[in-house]
């Protein structure tokens, strides 16, 4: 059972912002870097299924040396080898989609897992049109997953509270949703470890661009809400009175 | 310009997001489509047919609950037929699992979570956020002919009422979906409390840290005759089942007052709390979500507050 898991670092955004001279993104200085919060809840369903049924996992990203961290925490986790495709990295899926196709088409693999969506973009399109382009039956916001002999039997997460039970043909592409597992912490050895492993570096075939951000800006607050105070007895005092009043 | 919506359907049901993009649409770049996809399409004509639609299309095919494969066939045969400028779906779990396929397969132009659509001469500008809702951007599209857009629940006004747009009915060759349905299961039923029937509710997130916290927010919100409710990030780690979920994957409320302690707002969590009477939110971070949908806040450690109005009660 071969797994490959796409993984992104995204970027999160302190207290201020500014913006790069162009205007269509933030400056590199004003963000930190971590491991989709998504993908390591597919690297950690990658790594139960080689322990149910062996195997190995690849952990793949599309970005540039500064995303490296991230598949070094999925290499200190348990992943066995991690590779990066860079030139098509940035807010558009459908180009980072098509870069990740060409590694996973000379790779293969029975399953291809990828978080549902990324904390940054949240354009939960990565997974959806990877399928498309390798020609691979997929499900979205997997909550539940269990192989069987050539299916896989999974809950896609619905809105309201339902789950919908699917059965997907394999190999296939799935995005996994948070909470369907309990990541692993990884130890101090094996994040050493990591240090050492040798990423695979290729470059992204010629993608096409399905959108171009051309202005990024802080959103105008609304009215806002009347701020209480910041006396934690004033505010409960405020509090109480307020669900008083409300419930009469 | 043309705009082509496809609705979505549960159970027999038409979902009420359809209708949001009915409205959307209507704003842009009227005429409007709704095409219909499902096995027998026709008890779901009726529901469709509101004021803003200028035409409604039928595709029978697949079966009588969503597909991906069936809605991905029947999508790109709608746009061969029909070639809107736009297409307008719902950011949901259905459009997530094939939209992004028909924008790959076709090279339309495409962008999720739209809050806000503009037309500038015949180009189509999406507005959307970035970095949790830190940042907005606005997105174009050079060098397309279609853009396929799915936008988030709760922003348009729903479209009401009734038109008289034809019918029509669209034959498509469908192979068999590669995913199947098999059945739903109702993962938030269970025998605990109704939080969508509670007055208030004392609704804690991430910022409470860790699982014995749970217990103690239990405690005070039984005092204050409150119903304990979570956001994701609780019940992702196990402490508390997703019956006491808020939001677009667990429950919509409306409760009088609804206490928001140590939650951002995520904009999953807004759509399912939005409309709730009166919004007190209590966060260390100023910049939290949350404050925009708040009525009264306060930036301020939540179990200090917490520790306050246990003496109240």
């Amino acid at each position: 059972m071969k797994t490959i898991v796409c993984v992104k670092q995204v970027r999160t955004l302190g207290d201020e912002v500014e913006f790069t001279d162009d205007g269509t993104d933030v400056r590199p200085d004003y963000v930190d870097l971590a491991l989709n919060e998504w993908d390591s809840y597919a690297t950690e369903e990658a790594l139960l299924l080689r322990e149910a049924h062996g195997g190995e996992v690849l952990v793949l990203t599309c970005g540039g040396k500064e995303s490296e961290p991230a598949l070094r925490r999925c290499l200190a986790m348990g992943a066995d080898r991690a590779a990066r495709v860079e030139g098509a990295e940035g807010n558009d899926a459908i180009r980072v989609a098509h870069a990740l196709a060409g590694v996973v088409r000379e790779e293969g693999a029975d399953l291809v897992l990828c978080g549902v969506q990324s904390s940054d973009s949240v354009q939960a399109a990565t997974g959806t049109a990877l399928a498309e382009l390798l020609g691979l039956p997929r499900v979205a916001v997997v909550t539940r997953l269990e192989v069987g002999q050539g299916t896989a039997r999974v809950h896609r997460e619905l809105e309201g509270g339902l789950a919908d039970v699917v059965d997907v043909e394999m190999p296939a592409v799935l995005t996994i949703q948070t909470g369907i597992n309990k990541p692993r912490y990884a130890n101090l050895r094996a994040i050493k470890q990591a240090e050492q492993v040798e990423i695979a570096v290729s470059q992204a075939e010629d993608a096409p661009s399905a959108s171009r951000v051309r202005r990024m800006f802080v959103p105008a607050r609304g009215a806002g809400a009347e701020m209480l105070g910041t006396d934690p007895a004033e505010v409960a005092g405020r509090i109480a009175e307020i669900v008083r009043e409300r419930t009469a | 310009m043309s705009v082509l919506v496809l609705a979505e359907h549960l159970r027999g049901e038409v979902r009420a997001v359809t209708h949001e993009l009915v409205s959307a649409g209507r704003s842009l770049a009227p005429p409007v489509t709704v095409a219909v996809v499902a096995r027998d399409p026709e008890p779901l004509v009726g529901a469709v047919r509101v004021e803003g639609v200028d035409e409604v299309v039928t595709v029978a095919a697949g079966t009588d609950e969503f597909e991906n494969d069936t809605y991905q066939q029947a999508l790109e045969a709608l746009i061969a037929a029909r070639r809107p400028r736009v297409v307008l779906l719902a950011f949901s779990v259905n459009a997530m699992g094939y939209a992004p396929a028909v924008a790959a397969k076709l090279g339309l132009g495409f962008a999720s979570d739209v809050h806000g659509m503009a037309l500038e001469g015949d180009s189509v500008i999406a507005t959307r956020s970035f970095y949790g809702g830190k940042v907005d951007a606005e997105v174009a599209f050079p060098g397309v002919d279609t853009v396929l857009l799915l936008l988030r629940p709760t922003t348009w006004p729903p479209a009401e009422g009734a038109s008289d747009a034809p019918v029509s009915s669209l034959h498509v060759d469908v192979a068999p979906s590669r995913a199947r349905h098999v059945e739903f299961v109702d993962v938030a039923a269970s025998t605990d409390v109704d939080i969508t029937q509670a007055d208030v509710l004392l609704s804690v997130g991430r910022g409470i840290g860790d699982a014995d916290a749970i217990l103690q927010f239990e405690g005070l919100a039984a005092k204050m005759g409150a119903t304990l409710s979570v956001s994701r990030p609780i019940v992702d780690a196990g402490w508390m089942p997703a019956s006491r979920q808020v939001g677009q994957s667990g429950k919509t409320v409306k409760p009088k007052v609804y206490l928001a302690f140590g939650i951002s707002g995520a904009v999953q969590h807004l759509a399912g709390m939005k409309a709730s009477g009166t919004i007190i939110a209590v966060n260390t971070d100023p910049d939290a979500s949350i404050f925009n949908v708040a009525h009264y806040g306060a930036v301020v450690d939540l179990f200090d507050v917490a520790e306050e109005l246990e003496k109240l009660y």
